[in-house]
């Protein structure tokens, strides 16, 4: 394999030199393709894995934060302390859907790169799991942009920021694992995905406790709070980062995320298969 | 030089024995036989949803059969999919090329997936673009290439890994008479090269043109098998003799002609008479005084048995 | 092949009324057409907007969940941010409910980001889908297309509009009758933008590009006053503020809605419709360059 010297013409082939890879090399040969195409088009992406959750965070901890009348539930922090951590985790979220989203769909339908790939050696599953932790890759430098730039607006309140942001990044995997799963099954032009933006993403980000807590709400609404992966991210990173959580509710945020993360990736590795090979 | 000296086994590249593909409700391919040899240009005809593509993708390990056996370079696809992929070349039928990246940069992140290392695919892709004549266009991205340009492409990679097997699915569809010939001669020398050629195709003369052997598929089955040369004889005749009418009239001259054929063919404007030697047949055709607005005299081609075996009327 | 007779020349059926070419003397066809090059303009947009409305309908989930994202903001302001903030200071200078001061802005920020995004989305029909390759092979020019995919999106704002303004005046946020002028408001705001998304849209060579339109969207929607007065910034940093159209845009809402009308309103709607006319010139050329190139 490998590193013979440089031929001129084609030559006869006695034997081809592809061989195949573990799962792990597998994915991390696909992740570097990812990383080639991502090199040419980095800037464009830096708005939204950076600046646009600081953009809220100088809007609504600052702006909005300077109107707030009634702090009694800040309990001593200001109001950017205390959404800071929580518009991470909005910010990590929303960031995972749509790379989990119109992406993979295309990487189907339009780019179809997907359906080149398992032409190759690399399984579809393996393909799955080269997406997903590229994802969680492209989360983790968002988290950390934005861990940064909070700090200058002197948001953080103490270094349990370290332990924020891999569980923001978590949070923000637990989302995307169901979304690349129902992308790969999703037939056509990607309208799901907006439907999916505007009732589950956008109200979970304004209800879930990101700017306001929960017991503002009125009672019935909040069994569709429980079941939103946005107010468990939030309740562990504010956790962390403000303390105030005994360990029983935060073990059971953590496997709420835990199982969403499980049951998306066998229906992903699932649905990946089924809809490359037919 | 032989082919154990090189070193080739001469067990069959791809064999299949009663293959099939059903979709849901739809069958596809209906039980199929056919061996390809090691070295050899294999061509699948037929018109559209003949399941020419079904059987290229059982192949190519990317659709799984629904009934029989299919071994391909001696291994079972369902088991050893991945085995047989770093081994063989896949030439889609749409180009899905990564239109974002240059021309260097898709044959080198493709490349990769074979577990080849970086320094190979560096210089498989310099090697690989000269062979497809894209050298001067290594470093442009994919989307404004030509139509022929972009194919030439997605052969050089399916090169990549040197494959032993080429698989192509209607390799020149869409392209122009340059672009074709070109694409032709590649091919070919492809072929002197020692890589087995899986072609697909609905154009006759490219089937002529590049194909030791080929099949004739309709309706999801096999219904004729052999060389160009050898199918001709087999299923037409060797010369054609074509007749020319104003159209609608033509019919009135077929129990005239009828017994000068082995068959006679209506055309809205013409009739085709099958014979061993059309410029005899046209001699006693003026005998008889039919009198044509003009004729033809041709050597019969694929085409004709083509449309014979899977008619004229269309599939779609 | 029959070399019969040549075709018979029949008039076109596909053309409703043909495009008067007589020596520069356009006749009928309305201002437009004797404004305009007549090549790049058949008065045919519309028939844009007719594939739209077609293309919608079999995705009306999408056209109707627009309705909801302003919604979602009016509840969340009303249940969870007025507990926190209370009242503010409207713009008569007396304290109003911090819902009925948001109120008013959302409706016109959601039809700057209804506009800017549907227009942006012909990037899709330029780069991947040729549909004005083939629009174009028809008696449509240019213009047409300009004109009708910008209608469109104004239409589609308008209905928006419409809607939320329903549900302001239902949860009792509008009680002025000055505050049906909002619709007219949202629709200046709608046509500027689309204009502006039109020429983004052309201007874009990869998708991943659209980042830089965010960036430049979403601080305009979050930064216009839009949730708080302009007396949160310092007086240094207002006239940055005052630079973006939607500032305009919202000032005029918010004091319609509120019915306190004065004279600065001429100058946000000068503003605006000078932004919207300019836009649509830019865009106009902009397609015709890239369609025709």
């Amino acid at each position: 394999m490998a590193t013979d010297t440089p031929r001129q013409t084609l030559t006869t082939p006695v034997r081809a030199t592809g061989s195949v890879v573990g799962p792990w090399r597998a994915m991390a040969l696909r992740m570097e393709v990812l990383w080639s195409w991502y090199r040419r088009y980095w800037r464009a992406n830096l708005y939204s894995s950076g600046l646009q959750p600081l953009l809220f965070l100088g809007a609504m901890g600052l702006g909005l934060g300077s109107q707030v009348k009634d702090g009694s539930f800040l309990g001593g922090i200001t109001y950017l302390q205390y959404i800071a951590p929580s518009l991470l985790v909005s910010g990590i979220v929303a960031t995972a859907v749509n790379e989990a989203g119109h992406p993979v769909l295309s990487g189907f339908k339009w780019k179809q790169d997907y359906v080149a790939v398992v032409a190759t050696p690399i399984t579809p599953q393996q393909l799955y799991g080269a997406q997903l932790l590229w994802i969680v890759l492209r989360l983790s430098i968002s988290a950390v942009i934005y861990g940064l730039a909070a700090a200058l607006f002197g948001a953080w309140t103490g270094p349990g920021v370290l332990l924020a942001l891999p569980l923001a990044v978590f949070t923000g995997a637990a989302c995307a694992a169901p979304v690349m799963a129902f992308a790969a099954v999703t037939r056509g032009e990607g309208h799901a995905f907006v439907a999916l933006n505007r009732f589950v993403v956008l109200p979970m980000t304004l209800f879930a406790g990101t700017f306001f807590p929960v017991d503002r709400l009125p009672g019935p609404c909040l069994p569709l709070v429980w079941i939103s992966p946005i107010w468990h991210g939030n309740e562990l990173v504010r956790a962390v980062t403000l303390g105030g959580l005994s360990p029983l509710p935060a073990l059971g945020h953590a496997l709420f995320l835990v199982a969403m993360l499980v049951t998306g990736m066998l229906a992903g590795r699932r649905s990946f298969y089924r809809r490359l090979v037919i | 030089m032989s082919r154990t000296e090189a070193g080739f086994d001469d067990t069959a590249v791809v064999s299949a024995r009663g293959l099939k593909k059903r979709f849901d409700s739809f069958e596809a391919v209906r039980g199929i036989d056919f061996e390809v040899a090691r070295g050899e240009a294999f061509g699948l005809l037929g018109p559209n949803g003949a399941g020419k593509s079904s059987t290229m993708r059982m192949i190519a390990c990317t659709s799984p059969r629904t009934g029989g056996t299919l071994r391909v370079l001696g291994m079972d696809p369902q088991t050893h999919g991945p085995a047989i992929r770093a081994r063989i070349g896949t030439v889609p039928q749409t180009d899905n090329l990564d239109m974002e990246l240059t021309v260097r940069q898709n044959l080198q992140t493709y490349g990769r997936y074979f577990g080849l290392s970086r320094a190979h695919v560096r210089d498989k892709a310099v090697e690989l673009m000269e062979f497809a004549r894209l050298s001067d266009r290594a470093d442009d991205e994919v989307q404004p290439l030509s139509g022929g340009m972009k194919r030439r492409l997605a052969i050089a990679r399916g090169l990549v890994n040197d494959p032993e097997v080429l698989l192509l699915d209607e390799p020149t569809t869409g392209l122009d008479p340059q672009a074709r010939h070109l694409l032709w001669e590649r091919l070919f020398r492809l072929k002197q090269s020692g890589v087995t050629l899986i072609l697909t195709t609905h154009y006759m003369d490219e089937a002529e043109q590049l194909c030791d052997r080929l099949v004739v598929m309709d309706g999801g089955l096999i219904v004729a098998e052999g060389s160009p040369a050898g199918l001709i004889e087999q299923y037409s005749t060797r010369e054609v003799l074509e007749l020319r009418f104003h159209p609608g009239t033509q019919t009135r001259y077929v129990s005239a002609v009828e017994d000068l054929a082995e068959r006679v063919e209506v055309l809205p404007d013409r009739l085709l008479l099958y014979t061993k030697n059309a410029d005899a047949t046209a001699a006693r055709v003026s005998e008889r005084d039919v009198r044509p607005l003009s004729s033809l005299v041709r050597r019969s081609t694929l085409e004709d048995v083509f449309l014979r075996l899977t008619g004229r009327t269309l599939v779609d | 092949m029959t070399e019969g007779t040549p075709p018979t020349r029949i008039p076109a059926a596909g053309v409703p009324h043909a495009r008067p070419a007589v020596a520069g003397r356009p006749v009928g066809g309305g201002p437009l057409l004797r404004m305009l090059p007549s090549s790049s303009y058949a008065g045919l947009s519309f028939r844009l907007v007719e594939r739209s409305v077609l293309l919608y309908s079999r995705a009306w989930l999408v056209l109707v969940s627009g309705v909801f994202e302003p919604l979602f903001y009016l509840l969340a302001f009303r249940v969870g941010f007025s507990s926190l903030i209370g009242d503010v200071t409207g713009p008569d200078g007396r304290p109003m409910s911090y819902v009925a001061f948001v109120a008013p802005a959302l409706l016109v920020a959601s039809a700057m980001n209804g506009a800017v995004y549907e227009t942006l989305s012909i990037f899709y029909k330029l780069r991947f889908d040729r549909l004005y390759d083939a629009v174009l092979a028809t008696p449509m020019g240019t213009l047409d297309v300009a004109i009708g995919e910008i209608s469109w999106a104004v239409l589609r704002s308008g209905l928006y509009a419409t809607a939320f303004l329903g549900v302001m005046a239902a949860m009792g946020l509008a009680t002025s009758p000055w505050a049906l002028l909002l619709i007219p408001t949202a629709l200046l705001i709608a046509t500027a933008f689309a204009a502006i998304g039109m020429v983004c849209a052309t201007l874009l060579r990869s998708s991943s590009q659209f980042d830089y339109i965010h960036a430049v969207v979403m601080p305009m929607f979050l930064f216009s006053t839009t949730f708080y007065p302009m007396s949160v910034y310092p007086p240094s940093l207002r006239w940055l503020v005052e630079l973006s159209p939607l500032y305009h845009g919202i000032e005029l809402a918010r004091g319609l809605s509120a019915g306190t009308l004065d004279p600065t309103m001429i100058g946000h709607v000068g503003f605006l419709a000078v932004l919207a006319a300019g836009g649509l010139y830019v865009a106009s050329r902009r397609i015709g360059k890239l369609l025709l190139s």
